[in-house]
């Protein structure tokens, strides 16, 4: 059944946002969850995105999407009243939401997408939420007005100062980190280097923190072994054990390499995009 | 008698060099002529043994009989009574252990290669009437709902099954498009996908429902369609969808593949016409190493070669004989150039400085005192690890049972391999839940699958009958 999409919007350069009717995962879904959407029935490849959010009254899920290539390219081109042919949902094990006491939230880039509904979830049930986002610039930053709704602290940190704080998101971590009453966890989501560098400050402190995985997928049902990761020694699935894993544990090294195992044959299939785009006139 | 002297009828094919660089279908199928001289190569045995030998017992000494005859509708209606898949069957079944092991012909010679050819006749008569409308009748509606989790061949049999009985009918499948490992896993040049649809737009027609990309357990949960969406019945046919790794040092490298992710890739996703439309990457290999000796690793060796690989290496602890792979796909994967590496097996993969497959470490093995099962234990010899040079491995050795159901259906009984527990009705613990193929038997085959899907919607349709 195709989803029509119901909402579109920019957030940043190359970061949209779009509601989409899908009744049975906005119903189900937790925070935490992801779905693996394929534009068209035949030819597209399946990719997993964050739940940003949903209405379960209306039947729709939002998602948060960054273009970075050649699917997610052709799915910032769909605009409101265009269709979405497959969306399979709710995946992954839900975020483990209970009253921690103060809980830091970083998040990265994208990252902030799929970390906000974590954090929601988590100062519903009762925990103080620090929150810490960043980005490379100032354009970058998104879900400020959202972070600040939910937070009881929030820092905005950009690499080059354009906007809030100039520092990676390591820096405020760290701090909030040594302060005499140290957070009882820390959630960290964005780039797997930002994530890396987070579990390696947040171990000196000793602060438990949970990562959410992005490696690469296809069925995410478990069936394929794809998107397998070493997490404490084990090999573990990220679609099923996962998207959330204890950072301190995980092999973000080996992660790193195995996400980069199309890159040629990515980039070709977006130069190819591209320029089918531009000779049809379609390029905006 | 002169049936004898017939000579058993070669399956015409596309030339090994030719089909090695394509994904068309390998075997052509007979032609009239050929099909007529193989039938009558069927001596018509009084207790037609080779019925014992089907799992869902087709009447194959009348179908053969009226194929010689030159009836080829009458065949049909035969192989119907029992059989809703037989273009399916009639290719990938493996009939060598099953019915053509019991043929008198073949028993005869002392050759099972020279008992009839009941697979391919099968196929033969399934595919003159592939297009022809013969959609069962359907019994008045009965209003009651039959949920099918899983579109494979178990699934597709329960579903017709039911829906004949006047019950309303939804798949719910997990994937974008039906048809279980026969559309995900067994290549297209072996079984064309479009047979496996044909067989869905069939029950579409009979008014069967399709739920793609819904993921019972996640998307709904077996107690919830039950409780709270209004079925009375649920037919599990997950099938073994969860990938064996061989826990060997560098089985994260980049470029090693559970034999399930690179099918997919392959197959479902069409990444062989990557750049030519489809958009789902696969490793551009030059040599390949696949470990295992079933289906699964020949159609993973023969899927490389098709997608560019030069050099193939199938690598398999255990001699050829005790290979579990059908015979006919052995022998096409050495004709096509699949290199054989028998009582080998790799001990770790390893890899370059950008965590790439440079090679594979193996060690030779010899045959040693018989196993449980009978074989005779392949036992390492020691110091005797050699180096393959590969760029890519897939790992074939088989599919444990996924997990989700098990997480997410409180009182269904599972064994301690994660298969699904039932009685000989197909009846689970839970009151109205049956289930059936690879999830209850584990990676096995379509035809057992569909026999068991027989059974269940039987079951399905008499406890419908009295709730
Ligand atoms: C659980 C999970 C949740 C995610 N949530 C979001 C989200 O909310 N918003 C968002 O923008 N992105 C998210 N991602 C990442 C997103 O899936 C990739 O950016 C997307 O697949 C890239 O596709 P592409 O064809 O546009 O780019 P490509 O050029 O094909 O790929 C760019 C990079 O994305 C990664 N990638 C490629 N294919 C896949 C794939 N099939 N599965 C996963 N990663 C892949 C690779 O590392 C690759 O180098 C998530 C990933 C996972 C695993
Ligand atoms: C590569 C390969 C080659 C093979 N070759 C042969 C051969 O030549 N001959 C032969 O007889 N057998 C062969 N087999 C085995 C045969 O394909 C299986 O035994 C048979 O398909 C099992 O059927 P099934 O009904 O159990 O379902 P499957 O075919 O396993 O299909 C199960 C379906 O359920 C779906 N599903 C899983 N979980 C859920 C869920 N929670 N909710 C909804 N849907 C779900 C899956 O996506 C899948 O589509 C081969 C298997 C493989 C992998
Ligand atoms: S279904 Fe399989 S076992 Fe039965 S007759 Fe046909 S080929 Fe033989
Ligand atoms: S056993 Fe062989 S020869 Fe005898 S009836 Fe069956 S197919 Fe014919
Ligand atoms: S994506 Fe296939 S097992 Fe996780
Ligand atoms: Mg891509």
């Amino acid at each position: 059944m195709p989803h029509k999409i119901v909402n579109k919007n920019q957030l940043s350069e190359n970061v949209y946002r779009i509601e989409v009717e899908a009744a049975n995962i906005a119903s189900a879904r937790k925070p935490g969850q992801f779905v693996i959407v394929g534009i068209s029935t035949e030819y597209s490849e399946r990719i997993p995105l964050t739940i940003a959010g949903a209405d379960a009254d209306k039947g729709t899920i939002t998602l948060i999407f960054q273009a970075v290539g050649k699917s997610t390219a052709e799915m910032a081109n769909l605009e409101v009243g265009d269709s979405i042919d497959n969306i399979v949902g709710p995946l992954g094990q839900p975020t483990h939401i209970e009253k921690f006491g103060t809980v830091v939230c970083v998040g990265g880039g994208i990252g902030n997408a799929p970390l906000l509904p974590i954090a929601k979830g988590l100062k519903e049930a009762g925990n103080k939420i620090i929150s810490i986002i960043g980005a490379r610039t100032k354009e970058l930053i998104i879900l400020e007005d959202e972070f600040k709704a939910i937070s009881d602290e929030l820092t905005v940190v950009t690499d080059d100062g354009s906007y809030g704080r100039k520092a990676l998101v390591t820096e405020p971590l760290k701090e909030v980190c040594s302060r005499g009453e140290k957070p009882a966890l820390a959630v960290a989501i964005g780039p797997t280097p930002m994530m890396k560098f987070c579990c390696l400050t947040t171990k000196e402190f000793d602060v438990p923190t949970v990562v959410s995985l992005n490696t690469i997928m296809i069925d995410g049902t478990g069936m394929c072994g794809g998107c397998r990761v070493e997490v404490g020694g084990e090999t573990k699935f990220v679609c099923v054990d996962g998207p959330e894993f204890d950072g301190h544990k995980v092999n973000f090294d080996l992660m790193m390499k195995r996400m980069n195992a199309y890159k040629d044959l990515e980039q070709e299939a977006l130069d190819k995009y591209k320029e089918h785009r531009c000779k049809i006139g379609l390029d905006k | 008698s002169e049936r004898l002297k017939i000579p058993p009828q070669e399956m015409p094919a596309q030339e090994p060099d030719v089909r090695k660089n394509n994904v068309e279908e390998v075997a052509l199928g007979y032609t009239e002529e050929e099909a007529r001289l193989e039938a009558m190569r069927c001596i018509q045995c009084k207790n037609a043994p080779c019925v014992e030998g089907c799992p869902v017992r087709i009447n194959i000494k009348d179908f053969v009989g009226a194929i010689a005859d030159g009836d080829d509708q009458k065949a049909m209606e035969i192989i119907q009574q029992n059989q809703l898949l037989a273009a399916v069957c009639g290719r990938v079944c493996p009939q060598e252990i099953q019915c053509q092991a019991k043929c008198t012909v073949g028993l005869r010679y002392k050759d099972p290669t020279m008992a009839v050819s009941i697979g391919r006749l099968e196929r033969f008569v399934a595919d003159k009437f592939l297009d022809n409308d013969m959609t069962p009748k359907i019994a008045p509606e009965t209003g009651k709902k039959v949920a099918v989790v899983g579109s494979g061949p178990g699934g597709i049999v329960v579903a017709g099954e039911c829906r004949r009985a006047g019950h309303d009918v939804t798949i719910f499948e997990a994937f974008h498009k039906p048809g279980g490992v026969m559309v995900y896993g067994i290549p297209e040049f072996r079984l064309p996908k479009a047979l496996v649809q044909k067989e869905i737009d069939k029950l579409i027609k009979m008014g069967v429902k399709l739920e793609c990309n819904f993921l019972v357990g996640r998307t709904r949960t077996v107690k919830q369609l039950m409780n709270e969406d209004g079925f009375q019945a649920v037919y599990i046919g997950v099938g073994a969808g969860l990938p064996k790794f061989m826990n060997i040092e560098g089985e994260q490298l980049v470029g090693v593949y559970s034999a399930n992710e690179y099918l997919t890739r392959a197959n479902l996703m069409k990444a062989y016409d990557f750049g030519k439309g489809a958009d789902t990457p696969i490793a551009r290999s030059k040599k390949v190493a696949v470990f295992g000796g079933g289906n699964v690793a020949m159609d993973s060796a023969r899927t490389a070669l098709r997608l560019g690989a030069e050099e193939v290496y199938l690598i398999y602890r255990r001699s050829e004989a005790e290979m579990p792979a059908r015979i006919e796909e052995i022998h096409h994967a050495k004709e096509e150039g699949v290199k054989f590496l028998i009582l080998q097996n790799p001990k770790r993969i390893l890899g370059d400085d950008k965590a790439r497959v440079r090679a594979v470490e193996c060690l030779r093995y010899e045959l040693g005192e018989p196993d449980d099962s009978g074989r005779r234990r392949p036992v390492p010899i020691e110091g005797s690890e050699f180096e393959i040079e590969v760029d890519t491995a897939i790992v074939a050795i088989g599919n444990g049972a996924n997990p989700l159901l098990q997480q997410t259906t409180p009182g269904l009984k599972f064994n301690k391999w994660g298969n699904i527990e039932v009685d000989d009705n197909c009846k689970t613990s839970i009151e109205g839940v049956y289930a059936g193929g690879d999830i209850v038997l584990g990676a096995a085959t379509v035809i057992l699958a569909m026999g068991q899907g027989r059974i269940a919607a039987q079951s399905i349709n008499e406890y419908l009958k009295s709730g």
